[in-house]
């Protein structure tokens, strides 16, 4: 066991020295690999492939997604601090960063609501042309992961608010904290290949 | 009927599975007759519409592959590998139930599409799946599929996906981090690698046709143009995304197949497996190169000099990896006490069929003597003598073996031999003569073909080829089914095998082990030269044994999906909700049910 | 004994602290118009990096055990070769067509 807490599962030796909950997801977040390489593929070998405008140099805003960006990092940030106060056993301070992470999501996706409403008010929708269909459904999937990030976490911090999170669940918030950081390097790389290079 | 809708025990959904898919492949095969009895002579012998025919072979690829073969497996990964590594369960007993509802669900969505004609205003037999089991871009668009047909196929294949996810997931932890004290990597049974790869190559392929079913759904129900050329798109990325899912695939299906034999071969030659580094290092290697083909399906599309002849390079060189297997599978038998066991004679009829389609595969890996092949029947027999050939009879031999392990009971011998070489002659009857039938051109997925061009001979062969294959399968159904109302008779190793789920009594104890045994050596039960045979284990626990009970919310789960399915297929936004919000109270229950394991 | 001894608050802070600057300079980047030439390398290294710092020490593969690694890393690689292959059949066959 990797983790010193009073867990039931002590008893359980595993072959690899590691927990079994751990490991599932790691694979997990592998094959996300792969689900999200696939659609930036597909981004990508469409691009410049529209027939008719709005292309993503009229309509993407650099300045604002830049924003998100820096938001998305400060969550991943908020998980960690979370992630090691639950494992100190400081529950306040978890319980505090659990929510702030959680509150830095909902701005992601608030922001990311504003961006769809705006290109669809300038004439880009999903069916517009190519650009608008690889984009949407791409950082629409993106988005759909951070919901279920944000879903998830709340989630966490209603228990810890009902005093059933504890540094026995440390594995619990570690887990819930790799799906996090996953989102958000996801991220990283969508705002690198979408956004910046045009 | 609780303790099976609850069930978490692997045994017991393994059982589950072997009966739902078992139960899929007579489906399965009764198509392949009708579609048969439709091609027996020219201008169609049984009356079929064009329309149905294409529902029939369609549905028919869809059930075999992934209603059929991969739960066949799916059933002996269930049951057989936490025994093979020593463990009393999979790493997570519920999440393997839910697997398998969500397949057993998503089979019968599929199915379903048969008889769910009048809810749509048409006939029946007339809203199954028609666009081929690899619905090819632009077949599956709205313009030229208007009906619910695709729509079935697309969202079905969608659950099938989870279901297979899930327990990618849950037998990749299984195999690393369950097994017992000294089972290393190398002392693994052959089999338990081959799962072990198999579920590597699920839990990377299936995202991306996961993407690709997606991007189709868009297409057809929110009106984008992914794979519509009207819009800009490229029906040629659907392709690529589905054979890049669709090779790995392929191997998905053979590697269970290939594990399963070499546990038959030694077993029944009385030497270890020839080569066991060599055999596990070649399955990795098939399943990495099974990444690094996929677009030798589409030479056809005009991929450019480059691309084809990186393809064909690539094709060719998994020849190498799978050569190497037969050879050792050979070699494993030379010399060896052999047994002509049906179990045996499946597994060396498996290597025999393998090595003819593994060939004719190698005639398509060259680009210009695949533009003569694509499309024709040379394909199919091609896909059959590796799909039924290799996979089918791999399984056949793994039944065979170790349904006495499952039940407690044997398989009659030899109505087990009848079957054997009705099997055989069938199959070879069936599918030999389509190599010429394809070669002297005849397309695939018609649903007639006129006199003149000279396959009408080739073609009642293959029916009656196909039909003894249909008397085999008779035959073994009723084997299977006689051991239901017979006393236990199997001995907790009737064949003298060498790994760990012959130590234990046939069938096991919920339990499985009563001790956890130490492993020592890859033949624990077998004196080899260094190491003795491992001690018998007690035949009572000697302290209780902790056995987690059941749980609904699985099963419960599972059933939100074909729901929402169901609202996508009507356009009724309030029943996808409801389904969505079945799925999320099943998983938070789920997640806060006690459950000690 | 685990991971959690290698990780403290002040490398949080620190890889956090980085990660906001690598994504000034992308952006400094993107305005500036001699990066022009080479701004898709600049930046596909730059977002490189950032996913690095994230996955090593926010996700803790620095730290844990090197199978996670692999279980992360194959399929990545993977991913990134799906990306490149179908990127070099795409481009690759529209040349050609457009060349003829």
């Amino acid at each position: 066991m990797t983790h010193g807490s009073t867990h039931a599962h002590e008893a359980h030796r595993t072959s690899m020295g590691v927990d079994s909950r751990k490991m599932a997801f790691w694979a997990f977040i592998g094959s996300e690999c792969l689900l999200f390489g696939s659609l930036i593929a597909t981004y990508l070998v469409y691009k410049g492939r529209s027939l008719v405008g709005p292309y993503p140099h009229e309509i993407l805003n650099i300045p604002f997604t830049s924003f998100s960006t820096f938001d998305l990092l400060m969550s991943s940030l908020a998980m960690v601090l979370a992630l090691a106060a639950v494992q100190r056993g400081d529950m306040k301070r978890g319980k505090l960063w659990l929510l702030i992470t959680a509150l830095l999501g909902l701005v992601f996706l608030g922001g990311q609501f504003w961006e769809f409403s705006h290109f669809v008010h300038e004439g880009l929708g999903l069916t517009t042309n190519l650009f608008g269909s690889t984009f949407y459904v791409l950082t629409g999937t993106h988005g759909a992961h951070v919901t279920v990030g944000v879903i998830w976490l709340l989630t966490l911090w209603i228990q810890a608010l009902r005093g059933k999170l504890g540094p026995g669940n440390a594995l619990t918030v570690e887990i819930t904290g790799l799906y996090w950081h996953f989102v958000d390097v996801v991220w990283i790389v969508i705002f690198t290949v979408v956004y910046l290079i045009q | 009927m609780k303790r099976w809708l609850t069930t978490t025990d692997h045994k017991r959904i393994g059982l589950l599975y072997f009966w739902t898919a078992f139960g899929f492949f007579l489906i399965g095969g009764l198509e392949a007759l009708i579609i048969r009895a439709q091609l027996v002579r020219p201008d169609g012998g049984l009356g079929v519409s064009a329309e149905t025919f294409n529902q029939l072979f369609t549905m028919h690829g869809t059930t075999m592959v992934f209603l059929a073969l991969m739960p066949l497996s799916a059933a002996f990964f269930n049951f057989i590998i936490p025994l093979q590594i020593g463990a009393r369960d999979v790493a997570f007993p519920r999440l393997n139930a839910f697997s398998y509802w969500v397949f057993l669900l998503g089979g019968l969505f599929l199915n379903a599409s048969f008889i769910a004609g009048p809810l749509f205003g048409a006939d029946r037999l007339s809203v199954a799946p028609d666009a081929g089991w690899f619905g090819y871009a632009n077949l599956t668009s709205r313009q030229f599929s208007p009906g619910p047909n695709v729509d079935f196929w697309l969202l079905g294949l969608q659950i099938l996906g989870i279901a297979s996810l899930a327990a990618g997931f849950n037998f990749v932890v299984t195999i690393l981090n369950m097994r017992a004290p000294g089972m290393r990597m190398l002392r693994l049974p052959v089999f338990t690698w081959m799962t072990l790869v198999t579920q590597f190559l699920v839990i990377t392929a299936f995202p991306v046709i996961t993407v690709a079913l997606v991007l189709l759904m868009f297409d057809r129900f929110f009106g984008t143009h992914f794979f519509l050329p009207s819009g800009g798109g490229d029906p040629i990325l659907w392709q690529h995304l589905f054979w890049m899912f669709g090779h790995p695939e392929v191997y998905i299906l053979i590697l269970p197949a290939m594990g399963i034999v070499s546990e038959v071969l030694p077993t029944f030659s009385k030497k270890p497996l020839f080569g066991y580094t060599v055999v596990v290092y070649s399955g990795v290697v098939i399943a990495f190169l099974g990444w690094s083909v996929w677009s030798h399906h589409m030479f056809s599309t005009g991929l450019g000099p480059i691309a084809d002849s990186v393809f064909a390079g690539t094709t060719m060189l998994i020849a190498i990896p799978t050569g190497v297997k037969i050879f050792n599978w050979i070699a494993t038998l030379w010399g060896g006490q052999i047994r002509f066991t049906t179990s045996l004679l499946f597994a060396v009829g498996f290597i025999a069929m393998f090595i003819i389609g593994g060939l004719s595969g190698v005639t398509h890996a060259s680009a210009p003597s695949d533009l003569q092949q694509t499309d024709t029947y040379y394909v199919v027999a091609h896909i059959h003598y590796v799909l039924f050939g290799g996979t089918i009879l791999g399984l056949f031999a793994g039944i065979y073996y170790w349904w006495p392990k499952m039940t407690g009971r044997l398989l009659s011998e030899s109505l087990g031999k009848v079957h054997f070489w009705l099997t055989l002659i069938g199959m070879n009857l069936a599918f030999f003569p389509m190599h010429f039938s394809g070669l002297l051109g005849m397309p695939r997925r018609i649903y007639t073909y006129s006199a003149d061009l000279g396959v009408a001979r080739f073609n009642q062969l293959s029916t009656v080829g196909a039909f003894l294959i249909g008397i085999a399968t008779l035959i073994f159904f009723w084997n299977l089914l006689r051991t239901r109302w017979r006393p236990a008779n199997a001995p907790a190793n009737p064949w003298d095998g060498a790994t760990l789920e012959w130590a234990i009594p046939s069938p096991p104890p919920v339990y499985n082990f009563t001790v956890i045994p130490t492993v020592t050596s890859r033949l624990p039960l077998w004196q080899t030269e260094r190491h003795p045979p491992m001690t018998p284990l007690p035949d009572r626990p000697p302290a209780p044994i902790h056995v987690p009970g059941g749980s609904w919310w699985p099963m419960i789960t599972a059933f939100g999906l074909p729901i929402i399915a169901i609202g996508a297929l009507a356009h009724l936004i309030p029943i996808v909700l409801a389904g969505a919000g079945v799925v999320i109270v099943g998983i938070y229950r789920w997640a806060y049910e006690p459950f000690e394991m | 004994m685990s991971e959690q001894a290698h990780a403290t608050t002040g490398t949080y802070l620190r890889v956090a602290l980085i990660l906001v600057m690598i994504t000034l300079i992308e952006v400094g980047v993107f305005y500036v118009p001699a990066f022009q030439g080479v701004l898709v390398p600049v930046l596909l290294v730059l977002s490189a990096v950032k996913f690095a710092l994230v996955v090593m020490f926010y996700m803790h593969l620095k730290f844990d055990n090197r199978f996670f690694t692999f279980l992360f890393g194959g399929p990545l690689l993977l991913a990134l070769a799906v990306i490149v292959s179908l990127l070099f059949i795409f481009y690759g066959t529209v040349r050609l067509r457009t060349g003829t």
